[in-house]
């Protein structure tokens, strides 16, 4: 018996990072929204480590926050430490991580829920989907309920046919003991769509009592006030540091001798693990050369004892576990008191997805975040902001937005994995975007909140602040374009002290800077600006003034592949008459569909060749419906 | 449409008198003009008009050939593009280096069947020709496939392949120093990726030197005859082209000075140069000299240095020696069957290692050893013949070219001062542009060996 709940715009499943994300923007796009979930209770939940941010992953929440989006914002009310990571290179890979309070951060993310208006809460399991004609009408719960939506949003995490697995012990879960999500995974497969089986893993966690941190290295947070949202005023400065040790070569005999009792090695796992995030056990089998391996130990939060051990991800039996922790200097007594296990689950292969993260086989459907095939908070987080975007435009008529690889990691990550598709869960890393240098942590207010303004995500007077920082940006860059210092004995005597050669003839303040030992500081000592400027605004000057030359080089790479971006592969092209093109080819293409012939090309088993035929027969074909 | 220039030989290579390299984009008329020296500018002449006048080389500045260039403007033309045509005399040496001072110059190589792919999709030709353009695309691609095929196994991609691993695993460890900050990776330097840089610049600059090799076997070894009036260089040509009665081709220079003629010596092309030179000059004994030869010798690869066995070493003997310092080079001292005046020692004390032949080409003496010394020089030389697949075509040059720019962007940014995340840019760049000589993909593979040389994770 079902019985009818409730009619929405816009249904979102799960309240995991992509979920509560998807959620938020829906219904601040001024659609009704409903978000279900297994549990209240875990909201935001992190079932891994407690840490958002870091090279990528970082610059991902700063997107995030650009684009309106709440993960920012939660992380700077409730971490235990923040760093900026990176500080010895140059600004591009800059990245700031927190250490999460996981409790603070669910909390707060609750909070912001609740409060928000157009956004209802329920806590369910949803077990189907309402499809008509190929097109997702709403949800079925398991007590009955129809939600009837316009649009849905799928963010199951690794709940879909979950599995723990321990040693020789295994059984069906969500993370951490939640109940697993069966159900629904046997009705997307009968929907039709093709499943992949991933395998991710935790660590133990401690208490910290029973560990001795002064055997340790302490790993406090910066001393400088840190945040991940533009909009971030108030600084949390009271920090708990982490610390670091190692394994050593007990350890590494521990887990040798124990390793047929590993399900990695016993063949218990089916499902395919991340090389990034490999488990102790692999990592001593794959680098049996390495003596030592470093084991961070991180708070999970202000008002708990327990502590995650990073770098100890394992899926050993319990009593190895236990064994192997108390071989680590500093744990020789530790309690365990979580055990480590690795999760198998379902994900979709992501290339049945469009750039907008609706499924090409059921319309209005969108999926984010693990499901995907991503591991990852912030990861599973832009995708979920996304995808709630486009499922809101979606129910006002709007074209979907779609960020490209030049002008956000979110862009990169979506394309790489609607492209692409991905072996293993998906983590994004620097070198996976090549306008790494374009797409930097201190820029993305620049890069993407005109278009956060646009969506409906960035208040009128946020954005007003944002277009005075803009601007004052430009008429500083402007100055030190036009503004020459001469070869006084003052500015030689600054010159020298900061020690840079001197100058001959006059030389304007734009190339000066360029010097390695100067920057926007120094400059501002030789001639100051006409009125002070913030430090934002002195760091953006620097930065575009100092790197210009390989800021030049890469936008004109953007400039090509916009070309081909631009190029849109119409409807009505059919792969299997388009003659000339390589078979391997076509049946890429016809799974994939590309968009643009510019996402055609990435698509790997896709030549040249093939693009140029392509491009041919769309024209062809252009013009015989112009004839026609 | 297309927003970037295009150039390439339109003519089928090695056949005929003429060659014509096509150029057509929006930049065409602009592109050529940088390159070419006439009575007009080419921007300024009407459309449709024919212009004689040389092409310079635009990094050296030499004159590369005497040339017809047509200027032909949008819309009326095959690509409905700005199209220049220019006529190169048919040589693959001064064609080649047309087509090289246009890419120089910011032409594109055009890929296989684009002129006819741009006429199509701006209109100007119809739908029932576009399957044909089809079928020139994917034959082309095949023919180059296939090519790729021979050249995986050549020696060019082994060595490309290694280069390329060179770079990747400086790039992963860049990338791990990056995307795993706390890892205890060792942090690389500058001073070591500036050692490293060194290094792939030196490999780049052998496979360019290969390409330069790779050109000698296909259009022939440039070689010169040189020697001062009298000592038997046109009898030694004659023997050569007789003796080896496979005379490759014969291209009048109608106006030039130099006329070529192709001989193979023990399966090895020498092509001679300037030997309408040699036979007119050997007539009117006094009037040549060391100043002729210098100019045959700017293009040569090998020399062919005649001395007379019946005669002392005089002074213009030994200038042409010393001229000849760094020549790969045979000596030849002819006229054995005459009383010897020559004194042998100080020839082979001013030669240093080159070989040293004694013949009388009168009496058909000596020129099975003359031989053997250019085969031997060249088949136990640097040059290996039996790999035809060395870096010989002008796109695998473009990109060592290009490779090599970018590396030496490494260098310029690791001495500005530049953070090394930055200037791996340029790296990465370099590793792509060796990556297309030998049709390797990318992205994926840093990835991997990311994770296969470091132990990351949680």
């Amino acid at each position: 018996m079902t019985y009818q709940a409730g009619e929405y715009d816009v249904i979102v499943i799960g309240a995991g990072h992509a979920g509560c994300e998807a959620a938020l923007a829906a219904a601040r796009m001024g659609c009704s929204t409903l978000l279900i979930t297994l549990s209240l209770d875990t909201i935001a939940y992190m079932p891994c480590n407690p840490s958002i941010g870091g090279p990528a992953k970082g610059h991902v929440v700063r997107e995030i926050d650009a684009l309106g989006g709440e993960m920012a914002k939660n992380i700077d009310k409730t971490h235990i430490q923040m760093r900026m990571l990176n500080t010895g290179k140059g600004p591009a890979v800059y990245a700031l991580r927190a250490q999460a309070d996981k409790f603070l951060y669910q909390r707060e993310m609750k909070k912001t829920l609740e409060n928000e208006p157009n956004l209802e809460l329920h806590q369910n399991m949803v077990e189907r989907l309402i499809v008509e004609n190929g097109q997702c009408r709403g949800v079925i719960t398991r007590t009955g309920a129809r939600y009837y939506s316009k649009t849905v949003v799928l963010t199951t995490g690794t709940y879909l046919r979950g599995r723990i697995i321990i040693g020789d012990l295994s059984y069906e879960s969500g993370p951490n003991n939640q109940q697993p999500s069966i159900n629904l995974a046997h009705h997307l497969q009968e929907l039709g769509f093709q499943m992949v089986r991933f395998k991710t893993g935790t660590p133990p966690r401690i208490n910290r009592k029973s560990i001795d941190t002064s055997k340790m290295e302490i790993q406090p947070g910066d001393d400088v006030p840190r945040a991940f949202s533009y909009e971030t005023t108030e600084f949390i400065m009271d920090q708990l540091p982490c610390w670091l040790t190692h394994t050593n070569e007990k350890t590494h005999q521990i887990i040798q001798e124990n390793l047929h009792r590993a399900p990695m090695y016993s063949g218990i796992i089916e499902g395919t693990g991340p090389r990034y995030c490999p488990s102790i056990e692999d990592k001593i089998v794959r680098f049996s050369d390495k003596n030592r391996h470093q084991v961070f130990i991180e708070p999970e939060g202000r008002e708990t004892e327990e502590m995650y051990v990073q770098g100890l991800s394992t899926s050993l039996p319990e009593d190895v576990q236990l064994k192997v922790l108390r071989t680590i200097r500093g744990l020789e007594k530790a309690e365990m008191m979580r055990t480590g296990y690795a999760i198998e689950y379902d994900a979709i292969v992501p290339t049945q997805l469009w750039p907008s993260l609706e499924t090409k086989l059921v319309e209005n459907l969108f999926t984010a975040g693990q499901i995907n095939g991503t591991s990852g908070y912030e990861e599973a987080a832009g995708q979920g902001l996304m995808a709630g975007i486009n499922a809101a435009r979606k129910v006002q008529g709007k074209d979907p937005i779609i960020l490209d690889r030049s002008q956000a990691y979110i862009g990169v990550l979506i394309d790489d994995l609607v492209t692409k598709g991905t072996g293993e869960p998906y983590r994004l890393l620097t070198s996976r975007a090549e306008y790494r240098l374009l797409l930097r942590h201190d820029n993305a207010d620049l890069r993407l909140t005109d278009l956060g303004y646009q969506i409906g995500l960035i208040p009128e007077e946020r954005y007003r602040r944002f277009v005075a920082k803009r601007e004052a940006i430009e008429k500083e860059i402007e100055r030190l374009r036009n503004t020459k210092v001469r070869p006084t004995p003052e500015v030689q005597a600054i010159l020298r002290e900061m020690g840079t050669s001197e100058i001959n003839n006059a030389v304007e303040l734009a190339s000066l800077i360029k010097r390695p030992e100067l920057g926007y500081r120094e400059i501002s000592l030789i001639s100051p600006p006409p009125e002070p400027i913030s430090p934002e605004v002195a760091e953006q000057v620097e930065i575009q003034l100092k790197y210009e030359g390989y800021i030049k080089k890469a936008l004109q790479q953007v400039e090509k592949m916009k070309k081909m971006e631009e190029k849109r592969i119409p409807d009505w092209v059919d792969y299997s008459k388009v003659a000339g093109i390589s078979s391997e080819a076509r049946e890429k293409l016809e799974k994939v569909r590309p968009i643009s012939l510019g996402q055609a090309s990435r698509i790997s088993g896709v030549n040249p060749a093939d693009i140029s035929i392509l491009m041919i027969h769309i024209e062809q074909g252009n013009k015989a419906l112009k004839k026609g | 449409m297309e927003t970037d220039t295009i150039a390439a030989i339109s003519t089928p290579l090695g056949e005929g008198g003429i060659a014509v390299i096509r150029v057509s984009g929006p930049d065409a008329i602009a592109i050529a003009d940088k390159i070419y020296q006439g009575k007009v500018k080419l921007s300024d002449v009407p459309t449709h008009t024919v212009h004689y006048g040389h092409i310079v080389h635009p990094e050296t500045g030499e004159r590369v050939d005497e040339v017809l260039v047509t200027v032909m403007r949008a819309p009326r033309t095959f690509t409905r593009e700005d199209v220049v045509e220019i006529s190169c005399h048919g040589g693959m040496v001064p064609v080649q280096a047309t087509l090289e001072a246009l890419l120089l110059s910011g032409a594109r190589l055009a890929e296989p069947g684009e002129f006819t792919k741009r006429a199509f999709l701006n209109g100007r030709i119809d739908l029932s020709q576009a399957e044909a353009v089809i079928d020139l695309i994917r034959a082309k691609t095949d023919q180059a496939a296939k090519m790729a095929i021979q050249q995986a196994e050549g020696r060019l991609s082994r060595m490309i392949r290694r280069l390329r691993n060179d770079i990747v695993e400086t790039l992963a460890h860049l990338a791990v120093n990056v995307d795993y900050p706390e890892y205890d990776a060792e942090e690389l330097t500058s001073q070591f990726l500036e050692k490293r840089c060194k290094e792939i610049l030196q490999e780049i600059d052998r496979l360019l030197q290969t390409a330069r090799q790779g050109r000698i076997l296909r259009e022939g070894i440039a070689t010169v005859i040189v020697g001062r009036p009298n000592v038997g260089k046109s009898s030694l040509m004659n023997t050569l082209t007789q003796e080896n009665k496979a005379i490759v081709t014969d291209i009048p220079g109608t106006t030039r000075d130099v006329i070529e003629e192709y001989v193979n010596v023990r399966g090895i092309p020498l092509r001679l140069l300037d030997t309408a030179g040699i036979r007119e000059t050997e007539d009117v004994v006094e009037r040549i000299g060391v100043e002729r030869s210098r100019q045959a010798l700017a293009q040569a690869d090998l020399v062919l240095l005649v001395l007379n066995h019946a005669e002392p070493l005089t002074d213009d003997d030994r200038k042409l020696i010393r001229l000849l310092k760094d020549y790969t080079k045979v000596v030849i001292v002819n006229k054995v069957d005459l009383p010897k005046k020559i004194d042998l020692d100080e020839v082979r004390s001013l030669i240093g290692d080159a070989p040293l032949i004694t013949t009388s080409i009168k009496e058909e003496k000596g020129i099975d050893q003359l031989e053997e010394a250019i085969a031997r020089l060249f088949y136990l030389g640097k040059m290996e013949i039996a790999d035809q697949t060395y870096v010989s075509n002008t796109r695998h040059i473009h990109l060592l070219n290009q490779a090599r720019q970018s590396v030496q962007e490494v260098l310029s940014g690791i001495e500005a001062g530049m953070p090394l995340d930055m200037v791996e840019i340029d790296l990465k760049n370099a590793w792509q542009y060796l990556g297309e000589v030998i049709g390797e993909a990318v992205a994926e593979d840093l990835i991997d060996q990311i994770f296969s040389q470091f132990c990351l994770g949680k």
